[in-house]
C-alpha cells in the first residue's frame, strides 16, 4: 500500500510539473511579450518597461518558470493587473462559491444517477429500463446553459421559488447560499447524471453477465443480493472513474454556469480576466482547475486501490 | 433411494429446442456421470435444475428432488433450495469468485444466506464454519488464512474454495459443471480425488458434467451421454464402456482413443543432419521491482533447453501451464529474441522480428489452438490461407494454389470465397493448416492444435495430420498438455517443468517407463479409460 | 431498438440537409437587419419568429448548423487524424518506452478539459471559430488514442496476429491490415459520440464568446443574445436550444444503434 501511494504521488507531482510547464509556454512565451500583450496597442514604451520590470519579464523564460512555480508553492501567485490584490486572494474568495457549486452538483449527480441506473440494471429490458434509458439520451443531449435558462425561466420568473441569479455571500445565511446555487446546481447535475446512471446501467448489466455472479446464485442469493452484495461493489470500477472525470467537468462547467447566474466564481473571474488581458490571473486561475483535476484523478487511483484488493496487493 | 429423477425435461429458446424429453436418475450417494460434446446440452441440463436458466428460456418436464418438483418451485422456493440441498460449481475457477471479497466472506456467505439452517447467526459463527469446510478441501487456515483474496490463489485452490461454498450447508446434491476442464492434469486429480472423497464421506450425490470420457470412466458409476440436446443412452458406466448399445456412443468411445494410422518412425534418418535445433536456449522476463529502488527480478522461463527435430518427424513436447513451452514456441518461430543459447532451422540462425530472412521463416509455419482467434474475422478465407505468401512473394498460380490447399485438408475450393464465422471449428483447424501448408513449409508447429476440438473432431485433424506427414514429409512440433493425444501421435517427447527438459526419449518409451519423477507423476495422473473395458468396444467396432 | 437507430439517422440528417441546403438557400438573408420586424413569434413569413434585429430565426438555425457541424466535424477529424495513429502505435510497442509516452501524454491533455484549452487558446489568441475548433480537437486526441489503443491491445492478443507475424509481417503492417479493420467500428461509434459532444462543445464555447464570432451564425451566441430577452419573447430561446438538442439527441442515438449493430460481442459467434 505504501508503495503504491509512493508511486501515486510521484506521478501526481509530475503531472503537475507537466500541466504547469504547458500554462507557462502557452502564456508567457507564445506570445511574445505578455506585457505588451497585456497593455494593448496604445502604450508606450515606458509603461510597457515598467510592466517587464514589475513582471519580471526580464529573466531567461526558465527562470521565470522557475520563480513562478516557487512562488506558488509558497501560495504567491502574484499580484492581479487590474485588481491590484494578491491572485491567490481573489482565488480564495471566487472558491468559496465555485467549490460548494460543484460538489452540490456532484451530489445531485450521484443522488439521482444511482436510483435511475440501478432500476434500469435491474429491470433490463423492460418498461422502466427503456423510460430511464430515453430519458437519459435526452439529459445527455442537453446544453446545461440553455437548460439553466429555461429553469430560471419556469422557477424563477414564473413561480419565483428561486433567484434568476447573483449570490448573496455565505454571510447573508446558509439557506440563501444554497438557494441562490440551487438552480445552477441542478443546471450542471441533469446532463452528467444522465451519464453517469447509462454508466452505472451499463457497468451493472456487464458485471451481472460475469462467472461469480451466476456462483452467488447457486449459494441461493436472489437477484436483488446478488446485484447489492456482488455486482454493484465490482461495478464501481468505471462508475467512479466517470465521476472523477464528471467533477472536473462540473468545475470547468461552472465556468458556463456562473456567467448565465451571474455567480462570482472563478469562472467569472477568468472571463472579466481574459477580457481586461489580466494573464497573471488567467494563469493561476487555469493552473487552479488543472490542480483540481489531476488531484481528483488521484484520489479515484486511491479509491480504486481501497475497493479492489488485486490493485491494493499487486501494486 | 434414487435422490433426483428427471423426467422429460425439455427447454426451449425461442422457437430453439436446446433438450428434448431429457430423462435421467441419480441415486443417493451416488456420482452421476454426464458426458457429450460441446453444444450437447449438458450444462443447460444443470442450468434447468438450478433454475438458473436464461429468463428466456421455457422449461416442461419434471425433476422430484426429496418430495418436490424442482421445475415446478418458485423463484423464491428455489433461492432456499439453492446452495442448501443442492450446491453447484463451475469450470471456469479463475472467474469464479468474486475478485473483491475475501475467500472467508464468499464462503460464509452460503451461511448467512441460509441463516435459518446454518445455525450460523453472525459473521464470527458463519466464518468459524468457513473455516472448518476451507480445511475439509484441503485449504487449512494456518496457511490459507480467511483473509486471502481470490488472486492470491492459484486455479486449482480457486476451485477448492468454490466447492467449500458448495458443500459448505452439506448439500444432497452437488452439481459440477466440467470442475476440471480448465485446471492442469495433475491439479485434476487433486480436485477428483477430493469431490470423490466428498461423496463418499458426507454422502453427497454427484452429478458430473464433462467432455471427457476418461473422466467419466475414472469416477462415475452411471452415466448417461447426450447429443443434441438428447439423451442418447444411459446406464452403469463399465457396461456401457464395454458394450455400447448405440453407434453415437461407439463413435465417440473410439475417437477418444483414436491413434492415426502412422508408418513407424523411420530409424534410418538418425544420421540425417537435424531441420531445427534449439541449443542451450535460455528466455528471461524482466518482472516488475518488488520495491522502488531494488534492481527487476528476472524471471527465467525457458532454462538452457536443447533438443533437434529431424526432417520429417513427430516431436512432442510436454507439460503443464506455466512450465515454458509457450515461451520456447515463440522463441522457435522467431517471434521473440533469447537471452541466450541459439535455435537453428536447417544451418541457418533464427532470429527475433526483422532481422529473420523470409525465406527462413518460410521454411516453417504454425497452427494455433483457439480455432476462432486465429483468423482476422474481417478477410475472406482465400486472403487468409495466402497470408504466408507475404514470406516467398505471391505466385502467378496463387489461386490455384490457395483451391489445392482447401482441397487438401478436405475442403472444397469454393469455401475460399466464405468468411470465417461460416465455418464450425474443426473446420477452421483445417483452414488454419491449409494456411500453414500453402508455402510448403518443412516444420510445423501445433500448438495446442487439437485441444479446443471435440473428440469425433479431433480423431479427424489428427488422421489429416498424420495423412500430410506422409504425403509432405514434413515434421511435426506437436506442443501439448493431453499426454494421450502426445502418444497417439508423436515419435518422440519431450517433457518440460519449470523452463527445463526434464526426460526426453521415445514416445512408447517415455509412456511405458517414465523415468523421471515428474514424468511418472504426470501419467500417473491423466485420467484414463482401464484397458480391460476397451476390449469389448473395440472387438464390437473391428 | 432498431426504430431509434433510424430516429437517431433522420435527426442528423436533418441537421446535416439544412446545413447543406443554407450553403444555397435560406428562407430569408441571415444578416438582413430589420429592427421593425424584431422579436416577432411565428408566423407564416418567418416560420420560427425573427430575433432582436429581425432576423428570421429559421434561417440563422439553418446558418448555424452549417457552423456548428463544421466544427464538431472537423475537431473530430483532427481527433481522429493524430488519435488513432498514436493510440495504434502505443499498442504495437505495449509496455515500451513510447506506449508509456502516448498514455501520459494522454493524461496530461485529459488534465485540460476543452473549455480550458479554448480559454488558454483564446488568452493568447483571440476568440475564433478556428481556436474553437482546435481546443475541442486537441480535446479528441486523447478519447480517440485511448479507444484505438484499447481497442488494439485485445486484437494483439489473439491469435491471427501471431499468424500474421509468422508470416513474416511487422507492426505497422499489422497494424494497417489487421487492427485497424477490426477496430474501425469501435472508431466509428467513438466518432459519432465525439461528434455529438463537439456540437455541445461549440455551442458552449460560442455562448461564452469563445467561439465563432458575428457575423458567422451560431446556435450558441444565438442563445447568448436571446438570453436578456428570454421573458419578452421566450422563443427566441427555445428554438436554438431545441436545435441543439435535437442534434445531438440524434446523434447519440445513431451511436448507441450503431454500437449495438456493429459491436462484435453482440454478434453471434457462428
Amino acid at each position: 500500500m505504501q508503495r503504491f501511494l509512493l508511486r501515486r504521488l510521484v506521478s501526481l507531482a509530475l503531472s503537475l510539473l507537466a500541466a504547469s510547464l504547458a500554462i507557462f509556454l502557452v502564456i508567457e512565451v507564445v506570445p511574445g511579450d505578455p506585457a505588451s500583450y497585456m497593455l494593448g496597442l496604445n502604450a508606450s514604451p515606458e509603461t510597457v518597461a515598467a510592466l517587464r520590470d514589475q513582471l519580471g519579464l526580464n529573466a531567461a523564460p526558465p527562470a521565470r518558470y522557475l520563480a513562478w512555480l516557487g512562488g506558488m508553492i509558497r501560495g504567491d501567485f502574484g499580484i492581479s493587473y487590474t485588481y491590484k490584490v494578491p491572485v491567490a486572494d481573489l482565488v480564495l474568495q471566487r472558491l468559496q462559491v465555485s467549490l460548494p457549486l460543484a460538489l452540490y452538483a456532484l451530489a445531485l449527480t450521484a443522488m439521482l444517477a444511482f436510483p435511475a441506473g440501478l432500476v434500469a440494471a435491474a429491470r433490463r429490458g423492460r418498461a422502466a429500463d427503456a423510460a430511464v434509458m430515453g430519458a437519459t439520451q435526452l439529459g445527455i443531449a442537453l446544453p446545461n446553459f440553455w437548460f439553466a435558462m429555461l429553469l430560471v425561466l419556469v422557477f424563477s420568473l414564473h413561480w419565483q421559488v428561486f433567484p434568476a441569479g447573483g449570490f448573496p455571500g455565505w454571510d447573508s445565511g446558509l439557506g440563501a447560499g444554497i438557494a441562490a446555487l440551487t438552480l445552477p446546481a441542478v443546471a450542471l447535475a441533469l446532463p452528467q447524471a444522465a451519464i453517469l446512471a447509462r454508466v452505472l446501467r451499463s457497468a451493472l448489466i456487464e458485471t451481472e453477465g460475469q462467472d461469480y455472479i451466476r456462483t452467488a446464485r447457486a449459494k441461493g442469493l436472489t437477484r436483488g443480493q446478488t446485484m447489492l452484495r456482488h455486482a454493484l461493489r465490482n461495478a464501481m470500477i468505471p462508475v467512479m472513474t466517470i465521476l472523477g472525470m464528471q467533477f472536473s467537468f462540473l468545475l470547468a462547467g461552472a465556468i458556463i454556469i456562473e456567467n448565465v447566474f451571474y455567480l462570482p466564481g472563478l469562472g467569472r473571474l477568468i472571463f472579466q480576466a481574459i477580457t481586461q488581458r489580466d494573464l497573471i490571473v488567467v494563469e493561476s486561475v487555469v493552473m487552479i482547475l488543472v490542480f483540481a483535476v489531476i488531484l481528483v484523478t488521484f484520489l479515484v487511483d486511491l479509491a480504486y486501490a481501497a475497493i479492489d484488493p488485486r490493485l491494493r496487493r499487486r501494486a | 433411494m434414487t435422490l433426483l429423477s428427471v423426467r422429460n425435461l425439455s427447454l426451449s429458446i425461442g422457437r430453439h429446442p436446446i433438450l428434448s424429453d431429457v430423462s435421467f436418475d441419480i441415486g443417493e450417494g451416488q456420482i452421476f456421470g454426464l458426458v457429450g460434446e460441446s453444444g450437447s446440452g449438458k450444462s443447460m441440463t444443470a442450468l434447468a435444475l438450478m433454475g438458473l436458466a436464461p429468463a428466456s428460456a421455457r422449461v416442461r418436464g419434471t425433476a422430484q428432488f426429496g418430495g418436490i418438483d424442482l421445475l415446478a418451485q418458485t423463484e423464491r422456493q428455489m433461492t432456499r433450495l439453492r446452495g442448501r440441498d443442492i450446491g453447484m460449481i463451475f469450470q471456469e475457477p479463475m472467474t469464479a469468485l468474486n475478485p473483491m471479497k475475501t475467500i472467508g466472506d464468499q464462503v460464509a456467505e452460503t451461511l448467512l444466506v441460509h441463516r435459518a439452517v446454518s445455525r450460523a447467526a453472525t459473521r464470527t459463527d458463519a466464518q468459524a464454519v468457513a473455516a472448518e469446510k476451507l480445511a475439509r478441501v484441503g485449504l487449512p487456515t494456518d496457511r490459507f488464512p480467511l483473509s486471502l483474496y481470490p488472486h492470491e490463489l492459484s486455479g486449482g485452490q480457486r476451485q477448492r474454495v468454490a466447492i467449500a461454498m458448495a458443500i459448505a450447508l452439506r448439500p444432497r446434491l452437488l452439481i459440477a459443471d466440467e470442475p476440471t476442464t480448465a485446471l492442469d492434469v495433475t491439479t485434476q486429480a487433486q480436485i477428483l480425488d477430493l469431490l470423490r472423497g466428498l461423496a463418499a464421506d458426507e454422502g453427497l450425490a454427484l452429478l458430473l458434467i464433462t467432455h471427457d470420457l476418461a473422466v467419466v470412466a475414472d469416477m462415475a458409476r452411471q452415466l448417461a451421454v447426450m447429443q443434441g440436446g438428447r439423451i442418447v443412452e444411459t446406464g452403469a458406466t463399465e457396461p456401457l464402456f464395454r458394450a455400447p448399445r448405440q453407434d453415437y456412443t461407439r463413435r465417440l468411445l473410439r475417437a477418444a482413443e483414436h491413434r492415426p494410422a502412422r508408418r513407424p518412425p523411420a530409424r534410418s534418418t538418425d544420421s540425417s543432419a537435424p531441420l531445427l535445433s534449439v541449443e542451450g536456449a535460455v528466455r528471461d522476463y524482466i518482472l516488475p521491482r518488488p520495491s522502488a529502488f531494488a534492481p527487476h527480478p528476472l524471471l527465467r522461463a525457458v532454462d538452457r533447453v536443447s533438443f533437434s527435430i529431424r526432417p520429417g518427424e513427430s516431436l512432442g513436447l510436454v507439460g503443464e501451464s506455466g512450465c515454458g513451452k509457450s515461451t520456447l514456441t515463440r522463441a522457435i518461430l522467431g517471434l521473440d529474441p533469447l537471452q541466450g543459447g541459439a535455435i537453428r532451422l536447417g544451418q541457418a540462425p533464427v532470429t527475433a522480428g526483422r532481422t529473420m530472412p523470409a525465406a527462413l521463416r518460410a521454411r516453417m509455419q504454425v497452427v494455433f489452438q483457439d480455432p476462432y482467434g486465429s483468423f482476422n474475422p474481417r478477410h475472406r478465407v482465400s486472403r487468409l490461407v495466402a497470408e504466408p505468401f507475404h514470406l516467398t512473394g505471391r505466385p502467378p498460380d496463387a489461386d490455384r494454389r490457395i483451391a489445392a490447399a482447401l482441397e487438401e485438408v478436405g475442403l472444397s475450393a469454393a469455401d475460399r470465397h466464405k468468411y470465417i464465422h461460416e465455418f464450425s471449428g474443426g473446420q477452421r483447424q483445417r483452414i488454419a493448416i491449409a494456411r500453414a501448408l500453402i508455402i510448403r513449409p518443412d516444420l510445423i508447429v501445433l500448438d495446442e492444435a487439437v485441444s479446443a476440438l471435440d473428440v469425433r473432431v479431433r480423431a479427424q485433424v489428427l488422421d489429416l495430420l498424420a495423412r500430410l506427414q506422409e504425403s509432405h514429409g514434413l515434421a511435426y512440433l506437436f506442443i501439448s498438455h493431453d499426454l494421450s493425444v502426445v502418444r497417439a501421435v508423436t515419435d518422440r517427447v519431450l517433457v518440460m517443468q519449470s523452463g527445463r527438459i526434464v526426460e526426453e526419449g521415445a514416445t512408447e518409451d517415455v509412456f511405458a517407463d517414465p523415468r523421471h519423477d515428474y514424468t511418472r507423476r504426470l501419467i500417473a495422473a491423466a485420467p484414463k479409460i482401464p484397458e480391460t473395458w476397451k476390449e469389448d468396444a473395440d472387438a464390437d467396432a473391428d | 431498438m432498431k426504430a431509434s437507430l433510424y430516429l437517431g439517422l433522420a435527426l442528423a440528417l436533418a441537421a446535416l440537409l439544412a446545413a447543406a441546403a443554407s450553403l444555397i438557400w435560406t428562407p430569408h438573408d441571415v444578416t438582413a437587419l430589420s429592427i421593425a420586424d424584431k422579436l416577432k413569434p411565428p408566423s407564416a413569413g418567418h416560420w420560427l419568429g425573427t430575433d432582436h434585429f429581425g432576423r428570421d430565426i429559421a434561417s440563422m438555425l439553418m446558418a448555424g448548423a452549417r457552423t456548428s457541424i463544421a466544427v464538431a466535424l472537423v475537431a473530430v477529424g483532427i481527433g481522429m487524424g493524430f488519435g488513432v495513429p498514436l493510440g495504434l502505435l502505443a499498442a504495437a510497442r505495449h509496455g515500451s518506452i513510447v506506449d508509456e509516452a502516448v498514455m501520459r501524454g494522454n493524461d496530461l491533455i485529459f488534465a485540460f478539459p476543452s473549455l480550458v484549452i479554448a480559454i488558454l487558446i483564446t488568452a493568447v489568441f483571440g476568440p475564433s471559430a478556428v481556436n474553437a475548433i482546435l481546443a475541442i480537437g486537441i480535446f479528441n486526441i486523447p478519447v480517440f488514442a485511448r479507444v484505438a489503443r484499447g481497442g488494439a491491445l485485445s486484437l494483439w492478443t489473439l491469435d491471427f496476429i501471431r499468424a500474421a507475424e509468422v508470416a513474416g509481417k511487422g507492426p505497422a503492417r499489422i497494424s494497417a491490415e489487421h487492427i485497424l479493420p477490426n477496430i474501425a467500428s469501435l472508431l466509428i461509434v467513438q466518432g459519432t459520440i465525439q461528434f455529438s459532444l463537439g456540437i455541445l462543445a461549440e455551442a458552449g464555447l460560442s455562448y461564452v464568446g469563445l467561439g465563432a464570432q458575428p457575423p458567422t451564425p451560431s446556435w450558441g451566441r444565438m442563445l447568448a443574445e436571446a438570453q436578456t430577452m428570454v421573458t419578452l419573447a421566450p422563443h427566441v430561446a427555445i428554438f436554438p436550444g431545441l436545435a441543439i438538442v435535437l442534434t445531438v439527441f440524434g446523434l447519440n442515438l445513431l451511436g448507441d444503434g450503431l454500437r449495438d449493430r456493429l459491436d462484435p460481442r453482440l454478434r453471434a459467434r457462428t
